[in-house]
């Protein structure tokens, strides 16, 4: 290991340059009817992406599971008279893209197109009414109705799917982070027009949403955008806070049976928050532990090191609340209990141990060094606009980052894994194999 | 990841954006070194495409240039087993690499001085792999996980891999990239030693870098690590043209699952196979395919999938740039009202609308839009337009291709798409495979999973 790193360090030291990257500029307002506006100018490329984000993900949903993501896949199938053929056309015959979505915290609605006024004006004109004009037709929404349903049926087949489902379903319990944004056949079969339309309009309403322009717009014509969009909407009120997710207080184990050659293993515990006092440290920490692809620990013992397992990681997802801290690997199912094994046990020994020194370097090395690739893009900027917009992070949030990765130490990330993370009370499930030939984990 | 790419470039096109400019050289030793500026971010994506890939494979070795991809991490003399993927890492890089049917690429994306280090790793393991046997037995263990995630455990991946071996009789296409599990349960570290000589070399690879660069400068360092690189003997693969179909093919697929699936091929031309007083087709193909599915608006998505609501989802592909005669695709789920049978009649009146109705202006116009706004769409990633380049070059064709797309298909006429409908789709070269969903039984478990286990 030492000898590895001794010969990486020869060659960055003949490439080492102080390169900084030229940071996108921010500016933001807010509109008449209260939206908030994150805007960069890109005039590189004559296209501009503008996107509009919501709180009304599935953390919305109540007894609907799934009405956030099916009011979200409603919007453009009919607005102010339009059919879906006629809303599409409109854009795809100027070359536009309009793409939606919708996940636990968040719902989106986007819209790329080329700057020509020709182009742009009647694609910006189409994507006002599908913000703000949806007329949910009853047919459309039957056959969209019935496509969720299908895709219900699809996540059966997809053991990664099934896993994930159960995953979020024990380690948030009762809080609405549980259920998947794509319901359940029972929820989603029930659903109604009404009860979409009723979603739209306590969600998708100004107060309750932040826009993001990012493109060869000068400012004055993004702030026209943007007030021409947000205020189509009805003012409304933000999004009710939402509640804490409780820490786990015992350990869970699940095994679904499937009928696959592979066990896909998930095991976890809520983890950390966007605006989190130990962000910087847990962030780092698990880029070391198994956030950095295959120079990540579990990586290497699990893959490198025995051959088990094509894929093996784990991940931080900040929310709104306490997001997900996920462990994983899929294995062929008679080297399952092995390779949950030697995960638990790299956790474990991570947490006591923390990070070498040379890990944190390298770490810290490759976070601040990539840095500029977080921002080469048009729509890489877009991205991150709408989480600094959304989660309402400071503005200078991307420009602080580096030196924030860099003040971290490992006493800090040792103290935030010991606080944080606890092996003895994570969610593990497994699917695929048979149940009996599970030992004890 | 070391990923594989399927079918990912169904419609790609570049064009030089005013100020971007792309140099063409060539090394002594035979490397071509294609390099594009694209100064909007401090960043550059700097990519070795080597001639290599499954259908350069024989049966019983299939799957060993994606195996040997993944070796390529496992160390040189200079640089031993895992100090690539940290050394890049500390450079802030990102590193992975992709093997396709007709190429095996490996790519690092970092900030734009760090070049060097990209070029000093790329070269030396160009030439110098070590290919240790301990090595390669875990290796060859992962890629086996790979394979069961990727198709063994995905219904419609498993169709798709059986549906392509029925299509294909002597088209190496045939074969899947990733390999069959037989052939990886019997693969041998020598194997891949022959297969890393015989295609590993400068004079068979292909480096682009795109990003933040001076061509000049960027053709100097290549100079200096790629230069003193030995040109290798390189044999040309044999030719395995496909034998003429002599008729409509059928397969079902049985395997546990919730929903059937359909998909029908087509045997149709590329650029590179395409008749000389007929070049023009695979361009008509492509726009052909774009009235089917370039968008919501598209005649799949407004027909099928919301009109008569025959399927849940439905798509059409093709790819022009494929190295071998190829397959036009026609794949979807059908509604739960509806039956496959349903859906292929579906898809077969679409077909006969395209062979006996010529394709209104709007519809045409709105594919050219989409195509003139994606040509400027993609400029937004280094990435893609380095993809681009190398992935013409690797099946022989110049980077110039990249804009020679664009202007063919704004040529194409409403006549010339209905000439290759009328042409293409006829029962004589159509394969038609369909998922016949098992019931998802726990106690049941399919004949693969236990016979594919082997002890390290």
């Amino acid at each position: 290991m030492k000898q590895m790193l001794r010969t990486g360090m020869i060659v960055v030291g003949l490439v080492f340059s102080g390169v900084t990257a030229a940071l996108p500029e921010i500016q933001s307002w807010t509109t008449d009817k209260g939206s908030r506006v994150l805007y960069v100018h890109a005039s590189e490329l004559p296209m501009v992406d503008i996107r509009l984000v919501f709180d009304g993900g599935s953390a919305r949903d109540g007894e609907q599971s799934g009405i956030a993501r099916l009011t979200n896949a409603m919007l453009d199938q009919g607005a102010a008279g339009l059919d879906a053929g006629e809303i599409a056309g409109g854009m795809e015959q100027r070359g536009a893209v309009l793409s939606g979505g919708s996940e636990r915290d968040t719902a989106w609605l986007a819209l790329r197109s080329l700057t020509d006024p020709e182009l742009l004006e009647p694609a910006l004109e189409l994507f006002g009414k599908v913000i703000s004009q949806p007329d949910f037709p009853p047919e459309d929404f039957a056959r969209e109705q019935r496509r969720m349903l299908a895709g219900l049926q699809y996540q059966k087949q997809q053991p990664r799917s099934i896993a994930s489902r159960a995953f979020f379903q024990r380690l948030y319990d009762e809080h609405p982070y549980a259920s998947d944004p794509t319901g359940t056949e029972e929820t989603v079969a029930a659903l109604t027009v009404d009860e979409m339309e009723a979603f739209y309009r306590r969600y998708y309403v100004a107060r309750n949403a932040v826009v993001v322009i990012v493109g060869d717009v000068p400012e004055t014509q993004a702030r026209e955008i943007a007030k021409r969009l947000a205020d189509s909407l009805e003012a409304g009120e933000p999004a009710a806070a939402l509640p804490a997710v409780d820490t786990l207080e015992a350990q869970q184990k699940v095994h679904l049976e499937h009928p696959s050659a592979q066990s896909h293993v998930m095991m976890g515990q809520p983890g950390l928050q966007r605006k989190d006092p130990d962000y910087f440290p847990l962030y780092v920490g698990n880029h070391i532990l198994g956030g950095s692809g295959l120079v990540s620990r579990i990586s290497e013992e699990i893959r490198e090191e025995r051959g088990l397992a094509y894929s093996a990681y784990s991940y931080f997802v900040p929310m709104e609340r306490k997001g997900p801290y996920t462990f994983g690997f899929q294995t062929r199912n008679d080297q399952r209990d092995e390779a949950l094994s030697v995960l638990r046990e790299t956790v474990k020994t991570f947490i006591a141990e923390g990070p070498t020194a040379q890990e944190l370097d390298a770490a810290q090395k490759n976070i601040v060094a990539g840095f500029p690739m977080r921002v080469a893009s048009n729509s890489k900027i877009a991205e991150y606009l709408a989480v600094i917009g959304f989660y309402d992070l400071p503005l200078d949030y991307l420009e602080t980052f580096p030196d924030r990765v860099e003040a971290v130490t490992n006493n800090q990330i040792k103290d935030a894994y010991r606080r944080r993370v606890h092996p003895q009370n994570m969610v593990t499930v497994i699917v695929g194999g048979e149940a009996e030939a599970q030992s004890e984990l | 990841m070391r990923g594989m790419l399927g079918l990912v470039f169904v419609m790609f096109t570049a064009v030089a954006v005013a100020g971007q400019t792309t140099h063409e050289y060539r090394l002594d030793n035979g490397l071509k070194l294609i390099v594009k500026e694209d100064h909007r971010a401090p960043v550059m994506v700097s990519q070795v495409w080597y001639k290599v890939g499954s259908s350069y494979e024989h049966e019983g070795i299939t799957g060993i240039s994606h195996v040997l991809e993944h070796m390529m991490f496992k160390g040189t003399e200079k640089y031993p087993a895992g100090t690539f993927s940290q050394i890049i890492a500390e450079n802030g890089g990102e590193d992975n690499a992709f093997t396709g049917q007709d190429y095996t690429a490996y790519f690092q994306t970092m900030e734009a001085s760090r070049l060097p280090v990209s070029f000093e790793l790329e070269a030396d393991r160009m030439r110098n792999l070590t290919l240790p046997r301990d090595e390669f037995l875990k290796e060859v263990q992962v890629v086996m996980e790979e394979r069961r995630m990727r198709t063994e455990d995905n219904p419609q991946a498993l169709a798709y891999e059986r549906f392509k071996a029925a299509a294909y009789i002597t088209n190496p296409y045939r074969n899947p990239i990733i390999g069959w599990m037989s052939d990886l349960e019997q693969l041998k570290i020598d194997d891949l030693k022959r297969w890393y000589a015989q295609w590993y070399a400068p004079n068979n690879a292909t480096l682009v870098v795109v990003g933040d660069v001076d061509p000049k400068q960027v053709l100097a360092l290549a100079k200096e690590h790629f230069g003193p690189l030995k040109p290798g003997k390189i044999e040309a693969v044999k030719d395995r043209p496909e034998l003429s179909q002599r008729g409509i093919k059928r397969l079902e697929v049985h395997a546990p699952a919730e929903l059937p699936y359909l998909m029908m091929g087509y045997k149709v031309p590329v650029v590179m196979t395409a008749d000389p007083d007929a070049d023009w087709e695979p361009y008509a193909l492509e726009v052909l395919a774009g009235v089917l599915d370039g968008g919501t608006s598209a005649r799949l998505e407004s027909e099928v999938v919301r009109g008569d609501a025959v399927a849940t989802s439905a798509g059409a592909g093709y790819d022009a740039y494929d190295r071998l005669q190829s397959l036009f695709m026609l794949s979807g789920t059908p509604a739960k009202a509806h039956t496959v049978e349903d859906l292929e009649i579906e898809f077969r009146e679409q077909l006969r609308r395209l062979r006996e109705e010529r394709v209104p202006n709007d519809e045409l116009a709105r594919v050219k839009a989409q195509i003139r706004a994606a040509k400027v769409y993609k400029e937004d990633s280094i990435f893609y337009q380095a993809m681009q380049i190398g992935s013409m070059e690797t099946i022989g064709l110049s980077w110039k291709e990249t804009e020679r797309y664009y202007e063919q298909l704004e040529a194409i006429t409403a006549e010339q798409v209905q000439s290759v409908a009328r042409k293409y789709f006829s029962d004589t070269g159509l394969t038609v495979a369909e998922l016949v969903p098992q019931p998802i039984d726990p106690a049941n478990p399919p004949a693969s999973a236990g016979a594919n286990a082997q002890p390290h």
